[in-house]
């Protein structure tokens, strides 16, 4: 092991440290700070006996004369366990429960390797969230990473714990874990997640990585990559099915400019840097089921979108790598509408090889197509409606508008503690659906008309 | 002539050696892992390198090994049904390697089989004066495909034995000019140097997709370019499949170039169940795919899109017509921009790399229709179609203006048809080709010359319709005139019997061309019928309530041409009724 003074720049999270040898990129440091203080960092960039090290933690205190730099000659490893279930860690991995240090099985590189595509089995494992608008029209998959983008105010937390607590998979008992990962996220919100998990009893199959909001925001770049790295470990090595919900993916990104600029690297859109695409994908893209193990990872980031704006580029980026959306709409909140889910710009791109027969029900793509088309159509006609009064409108028309209000009312709507399995959530479809007129229905079969449609008398 | 020298400095993808006498773009081993990297700057006696894999550990003072040579892919038998990284290594064979799921660092193997023997048939004679890019022998590679061996090089042939070889092995050998070469099954080409051909010709050739919307309205043409720009969850992807499943392409070269892994995975467990449509063979036997996903090494990434075009090349070569999907074109030139920001280059355009445009005109310019080299007359295309993904949907970006000015056809994806289910989700108002004149001539005789008339009247409809959706959003549909309260009748059937197709159904996935004239006449004649109906005073209320409309919705379903007849039988009778009453 190698001991340095030789700091000669401090400039924000970063020090440069000089005339060292042997030291390696993305190595682990340790820097010992005058009064005994230890903190960690990690290797940017090394070269002409120069060396770059971002510090996890502020830097306050540091000095060139004074202070001690320890390269570990390793890059960052994580030490798991199956023990690590049912505790809490802070953003660097070091207990946060007052519980003794985790024993480790192995020590696994946090930065974790690519999946070989080659290896990978395609997600088609249908989890019953037990929401409709996500069960029948974004259903999601075993091994999909799908996040939740929501913005200031609105209750993706609420949203966030009831998938956790009702997240299931149909008629089976398997392992089930959920490793959770709070990045810069204020002290109240992180105690509402520990209440609910332990109220629910979640606790014991859950792993918590809490990096709150006074937490240094460097170690906001670990944190996801310590619950991954959990989560692969339980997953692939225990067979579990880890659902890994990471909150908030935003603040996340917000430490990755933070970084970059204090590197003085050329800024990208926004001042985000150029490589978060790829920074991204190397989170986003552990999820999955792999060949030759029974686990998978499965992944919910949240993330705040600032300003509402869709195409800023943090759920920009994200929306490019993941496996579609979950978009939480202002306007339904408004209205009162819990979950404000807005099935339109949401998305589900594995929905298709998780549903139908022998899965889900064989009317679900159907009957989820069907209810797409028509409540955009009937958002459509309510603008037009405003404009020139809901008489003007044909008798299809408004029965359009009227398919609108319910899905909102009946479908959409529903309790945080309101578990509605598939078939529960499909036959309200059938029901909303009896408000059209047959011949509008194109996008179902005509066998399943006859099966599922109740006819009204009116 | 193995050069050394040792690593100097290390940051991320890119580290700087002391490495003298080296040149650009030679491929090297860095550090004791031997990681894999391409030399793209030079200053003085210090060589950037971009590393193909994660850098992590490297120190300065590790070694580095120059291998003499430019970054090149292996073309020979054993490419097809092969998936691929971005350099050309099978993940096949990574994953046996590795021994795991998860790709280690520094694993060298070979992108063709070393081992495996193929059935080789001389097709000249010892003696022959041949040509560079003269067919040798061939092999059938696959149940579809025939594999046709080119000699890289002119002279006498002096010695070639058909057999049993493995990729290695002589099959013959040739002189020319005093000097003796070797011939192999298999020969190496530089991915960034374009494969010459004799001649280039304007596409006159339609590549017919089987996607109503493409072939009708913005049909490609056989070595020609075409580009997918929009926004995520627009279907972009679903397309490009599409179009790799369902075009009459020979070969079909995907790669997905930092895209998501399950997305390939997807590609990979679909492909070889998907039958031919002619033969009924898997169509994994035609296709090579070539896999980065976004989380493997940025540099692969950028690579990954010349080892996909030169493998194209290969098999134009050989005088097949061949089908790139690039998907997507933005993560490679993201790519670069990281690239370019770590090399601590000057930017041009929201960071991007000031040389991004004549790169991406590079690679659409490697399509294209040509008379392949070779003494005999052999013909054969690359169409290239690159999805682009640009920020926010938004196309006045960089990579899409740039790819707007060399592509010839442009399918705008549009967000809020995909929010609708209508799908595929491209804007016929948006979108354009560039070829409806130079293919007009093949769609006459091979179809019919009412065609092109029918898709323009179509297409009038439907820009009308946009006009009048602006009126009806002021004031309802009921103040318009019956006679374009009808023209919305027909659209409204277009878009929803016509334009609208189901990539997941069994019967509407493809389309052939004459279904599609079929469909589109149904529609046509629907749309005339009309027309004079409501000019006899027949009310629009009655036409509405048509039996035969909800049958024209169900046409997509239909199997048996014969069966079109009888529907616009059917038509004339619904309106020789109502115009009676």
């Amino acid at each position: 092991m190698k001991e340095y003074k030789t700091i000669n720049q401090i400039a924000g999270p970063l020090i440069f440290v000089s005339d060292v040898t042997g030291v390696g990129y993305n190595e682990m440091v340790e820097i010992m700070v005058p009064g005994g203080e230890k903190r960690k960092g990690q290797v940017l960039d090394v070269g002409r006996n120069i060396a770059v090290v971002q510090v996890f933690g502020p830097t306050t205190g540091i000095s060139t004369s004074q202070t001690t730099v320890r390269f570990l000659g390793e890059t960052m490893r994580l030490g798991v366990s199956s023990d690590m279930l049912g505790r809490a860690f802070n953003g660097l991995g070091e207990p946060r429960d007052k519980g003794p240090n985790v024993i480790a099985k192995e020590k696994i590189d946090i930065s974790g390797l690519p999946i070989n595509p080659y290896s990978r089995e395609s997600p088609n494992e249908f989890i019953q969230t037990g929401i409709s608008t996500v069960d029948c029209m974004n259903t999601l998959v075993r091994g999909q990473k799908l996040p939740i983008f929501s913005g200031a105010g609105l209750p993706h937390n609420q949203l966030t714990v009831q998938i956790a607590r009702q997240a299931k998979v149909r008629g089976t008992g398997e392992k089930f874990a959920v490793v959770f990962a709070a990045i810069g996220i204020t002290h109240e919100e992180a105690s509402f997640f520990m209440r609910d998990f332990e109220k629910t009893g979640a606790l014991e199959n859950a792993v918590l990585f809490l990096n709150l909001a006074d937490d240094p925001s460097v170690e906001r770049i670990i944190t996801p990559r310590l619950a991954l790295t959990t989560a692969e470990y339980l997953a692939y090595e225990h067979d579990m099915h880890v659902l890994t919900l990471i909150t908030d993916m935003t603040n996340y990104c917000e430490a990755l400019r933070e970084i970059s600029s204090a590197r003085q690297e050329v800024p990208g859109r926004r001042g985000y840097p150029g490589y978060m695409y790829t920074d991204l994908s190397t989170i986003y893209e552990r999820a999955g089921r792999v060949k030759g193990s029974k686990g998978s990872v499965t992944q919910i980031p949240v993330l705040t979108m600032p300003g509402d704006d869709k195409t800023h580029p943090i759920p920009d980026l994200t929306g490019y790598i993941t496996e579609g959306q979950i978009l939480l709409s202002r306007d339904l909140h408004r209205k009162n509408i819990y979950p404000p889910v807005d099935p339109l710009p949401s998305l589900s791109r594995l929905m298709n090889s998780g549903i139908g027969d022998g899965k889900t029900r064989e009317d679900h793509k159907g009957v989820s197509d069907q209810l797409y088309a028509a409540y955009a159509n009937g958002r459509d006609l309510r603008s037009l409606s405003a404009v020139v009064g809901e008489e003007a409108l044909s008798a299809t028309d408004r029965r359009y508008l009227k398919i609108a209000d319910e899905f909102e009312k009946r479908f959409v709507q529903q309790g945080s503690y309101e578990n509605r399995d598939i078939d529960q959530t499909l036959s309200i479809a059938w029901d909303l659906l009896s408000i059209l007129p047959e011949d509008e229905l194109k996008r179902v079969k005509r066998d399943h008309i006859k099966k599922y449609l109740n006819k009204k008398e009116e | 002539m193995a050069k050394s020298g040792n690593i100097v400095r290390i940051s991320g993808p890119v580290v700087e050696a002391d490495l003298p006498d080296a040149r650009l773009y030679d491929v090297v081993k860095v550090g004791e892992s031997k990681l894999l990297g391409e030399i793209i700057k030079i200053v003085g006696n210090i060589s950037v390198i971009q590393v193909y894999e994660d850098t992590s550990g490297l120190k300065p003072g590790e070694p580095v090994v120059s291998t003499g040579e430019p970054l090149s892919v292996e073309l020979g038998p054993g490419i097809l049904q092969n998936i691929y990284d971005g350099i050309q290594r099978p993940l096949k064979d990574i994953e046996k390697q590795c021994g795991g799921v998860f790709i280690k660092r520094g694993i060298d193997v070979s992108p063709l089989d070393r081992k495996k023997k193929w059935n080789f048939k001389a097709t000249v004679k010892t003696g022959d004066k041949i040509k560079q890019g003269d067919i040798i022998g061939t092999i059938q590679e696959t149940e579809l495909i025939e594999h046709r061996v080119m000699s890289p090089q002119e002279g006498r042939v002096d010695s070639i034995k058909s057999g049993n070889y493995t990729v290695e092995e002589n099959v013959g050998t040739l002189s020319y000019e005093g000097k003796k070469y070797p011939l192999k099954l298999y020969q190496r080409w530089f991915v960034r140097k374009s494969r010459p051909v004799t001649e280039k010709f304007p596409p006159r050739i339609p590549l017919v997709t089987g996607q109503r919307i493409i072939d009708t309205f913005f049909p490609i043409a056989k070595g020609g370019t075409a580009c997918i720009p929009g926004p995520f969850g627009s279907g972009k992807t679903v397309t490009q499949q599409s179009l790799a499943k369902y075009s009459d392409t020979q070969i079909v070269v995907y790669i997905g170039c930092g895209e998501r892994g399950n997305e390939m995975t997807e590609v990979l467990k679909e492909f070889p169940h998907l039958q031919d449509p002619k033969t009924g063979k898997p169509l994994m036997q035609r296709t090579v795919l070539i896999a980065n996903t976004s989380n493997m090494p940025v540099a692969a990434r950028e690579a990954s899109i010349y080892t996909g075009v030169t493998i194209a090349e290969y098999f134009r070569d050989m005088g097949y017509d061949v089908a790139l999907m690039a998907d997507s074109t933005s993560r490679w030139a993201e790519a670069m921009r990281e690239i370019g920001g770590r090399l601590e280059e000057m930017p041009g355009e929201e960071g991007y790399p000031a040389y991004l445009a004549r790169r991406l005109a590079e690679f659409y310019e490697r399509a294209g229709r040509v008379r392949c080299l070779g003494s005999k007359e052999r013909y054969g295309s690359i169409t290239i179609i690159g999805a682009v993904s640009p920020p926010g949907g938004d196309v006045s970006e960089p990579v899409s203006q740039n790819t707007l000015r060399v592509t010839k056809v442009f399918l705008a994806l549009d967000a809020s048809l995909a929010y609708r289910r209508h799908f595929p989700a491209i804007n016929w108002l948006k979108s354009y080709t560039l070829y409806t004149d130079g293919l007009e001539e093949w769609y006459g005789e091979n179809i019919s010359t009412e065609f092109t008339k029918m898709i323009k009247n179509a297409m009038i409809l439907l820009q009308k319709e946009a006009e009048l959706q602006e009126v009806v959003q002021l004031v309802g549909p009921d103040a318009l005139p019956e006679k374009e309260q009808a023209i919305l009748l027909v659209t409204k059937m277009l878009r929803e019997d016509y334009l609208q197709q189901n990539a997941y159904s069994d019967v509407d996935a493809r389309c052939e061309l004459d279904k599609q004239y079929q469909m589109l006449k149904t529609i046509m004649k629907f749309s005339e019928r009309t027309n004079s109906a409501i000019d006899l005073g027949v009310q629009l209320k009655k036409i509405q309530d048509l039996p035969v409309i909800s049958t024209i919705g169900r046409m997509k379903e239909i199997v048996d041409m014969d069966e079109f007849e009888k529907l616009q039988k059917q038509i004339d009778t619904g309106f020789d009724e109502v115009s009676k009453r």
